[in-house]
């Protein structure tokens, strides 16, 4: 089975996301779609899968098109999707959730018993070992994606397409992935593989296709390619990236004591965690997603009190766990998702430039009433000076790029001259450039004497820029392992729980 | 057909779409005049004739657009927030219980006090009203559609039992109504041989100072930010619950306000037919005007003009009332989807 893609162009207004794209798959092959974030790979499969219509271009397998814009069509050419994020029902069964949809609407009797001996032949042999009859909220993230997979599979796809699927993994899991991928091409299954991470492309894929700002740049057999080369395709340019200094770490800012919090139904999300961040550092707590990061982030955001222990913010204990209470103690925050928590989409740039200094003066006379004039004149500050590109102060958020809303709320928390900062995965889904932009950003927040907690998903991004890691697991933190003594194996190992 | 976000709306555009869906529902209703035989034009003519043509229609659209006001600012200022209040109704009725319960001889006040009295009485009754169901939505999670609308029913069984109990008026012959409003707390009319009255000043007076409160103020500020976003408004350190309840308080009052106009400006004594569903079309009339402040005293004269003049216009030709609801209805359904696509671009494929 074979997959083409014949200059298909995509428009979103004045951008073009997709411009005449071609690339083709055979049998058996992986084809590994490279390109920054941003440079149109998830577009182009969402054409591809039905959910948008391309301006222009066509798509045929095995060489017959695909009409454009129809999902169903795609799946019954043997399409199948395995999405960034999952698409899954957390309240039903890992049977259920794989042949929802699958069964006719009038038909007698569900075929529970030929489904589970369907599902299970295909889980051994891809191994893809996950029990059919667990419900999905029970499942691992890594056990969540191989339903996903065999979703796909069930709906007997022959092109199966990956949108950054280790993003969530750990490195074990990812090996894991990388095995089951293998056993598929072996039987004739041709693979799409989205990423940005170049290891990854080098050690899973058949050829490359590398895409830049929507259009092709060039496609390579993974074997004449290497890390250099397919960075600087993707780039198209050398990136500099920002240079780490490692600081004398002056006094604690940050102490976690023994602090836990409860989760819903007696679960703990947080089990006595003790951390300390001094000035002049940056600490990196890595882990897989759900492991206790979000409830850890919503403490030092004000959101959420912990149900024991204390935390000490320049020596004196936080009682009041409240938004404002945190930002009177000059702590800054960089939520984990930035559209949901950290901008306000359909208020204005200066709206939530000032959104942490309500009722400051200058800005609000006598508390309550806005100063027009001063505030935009504080947003055009912010914006010149830390580049936020896109609309103007006027402009609505809804109009920033990703890299630029990150930059606002950059702006808007260390305009305020933190003493510490918490950087909940800071740059998630940002390209190359506003990841240095990002990261520089925070190294000379340290220079300038502040605590800096990054919270991040990517063992790369903390290997980059911290000075000491934590690993948190199942609510846990491990002890601190300075960045010389860390590497990527033993890291992920203690995110898988495994004691090193 | 796929709908694409507008990067930019173009000022033309923005101002065109509205117009367009008042004429497109227009052109709707005249099929339906049509069927009764009339000739369209005639019938539109007498319509606006009827509601704007004479300084007693226009006098009569302004009282009828009074209360509409009101209902409708309770309406904007709540969806603002995104807080679903449907119970503009029965907080009218609390506002109009107020005042009854005020203004009927309970106080002895010169005018000057005892109106703004009545105000704040019927403020404060349509605001509690609405309390109930926004403490229910913040701590309980209880949907305020659901709260908010079947509490019309409750307050309206509640003016039913007083009416038809221990407020009802001996002299009323038998009729259900309460002892009507004492002198000194009925409310000034605005224009000699008119029932227009001050409540129209006091609505107008509203809306100024609501849209005010929304462009200049912090809580304006707050209550928008709020209403798009509240996870990102709470980590602002924007106290969520208190801008709800502040809401809350604010819609309810006003709609309170619009009882309290009714019964102390037009009919003088409170009665169960006190509102025509004033409530419900509070939230036509802010829909109608894009939850604007201003736009809604624009859009209540509007609504109110296609009441007056239907009834006008049903009286010279032979063309049912109910042709005013149904282009109420069709101008709201055709100006939503018009601000549909002034923030979206249609594409056909």
């Amino acid at each position: 089975m074979t997959l083409e893609i014949r200059g298909v162009t995509k428009r979103f207004g004045a951008l073009v996301a997709n411009d005449a794209i071609s690339l083709s798959v055979a049998k058996g092959e992986v084809l590994a779609l490279l390109g920054e974030n941003g440079a149109g790979k998830t577009t182009l499969m969402n054409i591809l899968f039905g959910h948008y219509t391309a301006d222009d271009g066509e798509i045929l397998v095995d060489g017959r098109m695909l009409p454009p814009g129809d999902t169903r069509a795609a799946i019954a050419a043997g399409v199948g999707m395995v999405h960034q994020h999952f698409a899954l029902a957390d309240n039903m069964t890992v049977l259920e959730n794989i042949t929802l949809g699958t069964e006719r609407l009038w038909a007698w009797r569900s075929g529970t018993a030929a489904a589970r001996r369907r599902i299970l032949a295909m889980a051994d042999a891809y191994g893809l070992a996950v029990d059919p009859d667990r419900r999905v909220d029970e499942l691992s993230v890594g056990e969540k994606q191989r339903v996903e997979i065999l979703k796909a599979l069930y709906r007997d796809a022959r092109i199966l397409i990956l949108d950054e699927p280790t993003s969530v993994l750990t490195p074990q899991e990812a090996d894991r992935l990388f095995a089951t991928l293998k056993a598929m091409t072996a039987q004739g299954l041709s693979i799409i593989f989205i990423s940005h991470k170049l290891h990854e492309i080098l050690a899973v894929s058949d050829r490359v296709t590398v895409l830049r700002r929507g259009a092709v740049v060039g496609t390579v057999a993974t074997r004449d390619a290497d890390r250099a080369s397919l960075a600087e395709l993707m780039v198209g340019r050398k990136v500099a990236r920002p240079r780490v200094e490692h600081l004398e770490p002056g006094r604690p800012v940050v102490e976690f004591d023994a602090v836990s919090v409860a989760g819903p139904g007696g679960s703990v999300m947080l089990d006595r965690v003790t951390l300390t961040v001094r000035e002049r550092e940056i600490v990196g707590l890595a882990g897989v997603a759900g492991n206790g990061q979000s409830a850890l982030a919503a403490l030092l955001g004000g959101t959420a009190a912990p149900s024991s222990g204390e935390i000490r913010i320049e020596g004196e204990a936080i009682r009041r766990f409240t938004p404002r209470e945190l930002i009177r103690r000059r702590v800054g925050r960089i939520p984990e998702d930035r559209q949901a928590t950290g901008v306000v989409g359909d208020m204005t740039v200066w709206e939530n430039l000032v959104a942490e200094r309500l009722r400051e003066k200058p800005l609000w006379r006598w508390g309550r009433i806005v100063d027009f004039a001063a505030c935009r004149a504080y947003a055009r500050r912010l914006v010149e000076q830390y580049d936020i590109r896109g609309g103007g102060v006027d402009g609505s958020i809804r109009l920033l790029s990703g890299g630029n809303m990150q930059k606002l709320i950059l702006a808007r928390t260390l305009d305020r001259g933190p003493r510490f900062i918490l950087a909940s995965q800071p740059v998630r889904g940002l390209d190359e450039g506003a990841i240095a932009a990002v990261h520089q950003r925070l190294l000379d927040a340290k220079r300038d004497g502040a605590a800096v907690l990054v919270i991040s998903e990517d063992l790369d991004e903390i290997l980059a820029i911290a000075d000491r890691v934590v690993v948190i697991h199942a609510g846990r933190t491990s002890a601190p392992i300075g960045v010389g003594d860390a590497d990527a194996r033993r890291l992920g190992l203690m995110m898988a729980g495994v004691e090193a | 057909m796929t709908f694409e976000l507008r990067e930019h709306t173009p000022v033309w555009l923005a101002v065109a779409a509205p117009v367009a869906a008042v004429a497109v529902s227009l052109l709707l209703c005249s099929v339906l005049i049509l069927w009764t035989g009339q000739p369209v034009l005639n019938a539109y003519r007498l319509l606006v004739g009827g509601a704007f043509g004479s300084g007693f229609g226009i006098a009569e659209t302004l009282t009828r657009a009074t209360p509409l006001i009101l209902t409708g600012l309770a309406a904007a200022v709540a969806f603002r927030a995104r807080f679903w209040n449907i119970g503009a109704e029965g907080q009218l009725y609390c506002g109009a219980l107020a005042a009854t319960w005020l203004g009927t001889g309970m106080i002895d006040l010169p005018p000057l006090l005892l109106i703004p009295l009545l105000f704040l009485g019927g403020a404060v009754a349509g605001g509690t009203a609405l309390l109930l169901p926004a403490l229910l939505k913040l701590r309980l999670k209880v949907d305020e559609v659901v709260t908010t609308l079947l509490l019309n029913f409750v307050i309206l069984l509640l003016v039913s039992f007083l009416l038809e109990g221990p407020w009802k008026d001996p002299m009323s012959l038998g009729w259900p109504q309460a002892v009507p409003i004492v002198d000194e707390g009925v409310l000034p009319v605005l224009l000699a041989k008119s029932r227009l009255h001050l409540g129209l000043l006091v609505g107008l007076a509203a809306a100024l100072l609501l849209w005010a409160v929304m462009r200049w103020s912090i809580w304006g500020y707050e209550i928008r930010a709020v209403g798009h976003n509240p996870r990102a408004a709470a980590f602002f350190g924007i106290p969520v619950d208190l801008t709800m309840l502040r809401v809350a308080l604010v819609s309810g009052g006003l709609a309170g306000m619009a009882g309290v106009g009714e019964v102390a400006g037009l009919k003088g004594y409170l009665t169960l037919d006190l509102s025509p569903g004033f409530g419900y079309a509070g939230i036509a009339v802010a829909m109608l005007a894009a939850l604007h402040p201003l736009g809604v005293v624009l859009s209540a004269v509007f609504l109110a003009g296609i009441y007056v003049g239907a009834d006008s216009m049903s009286r010279a030709v032979n063309i049912p009332t109910y042709i005013a609801d149904v282009l109420v209805a069709s101008s709201v359904l055709a100006v939503l989807v018009s601000l549909m696509l002034v923030r979206f671009r249609v594409r056909f494929r």
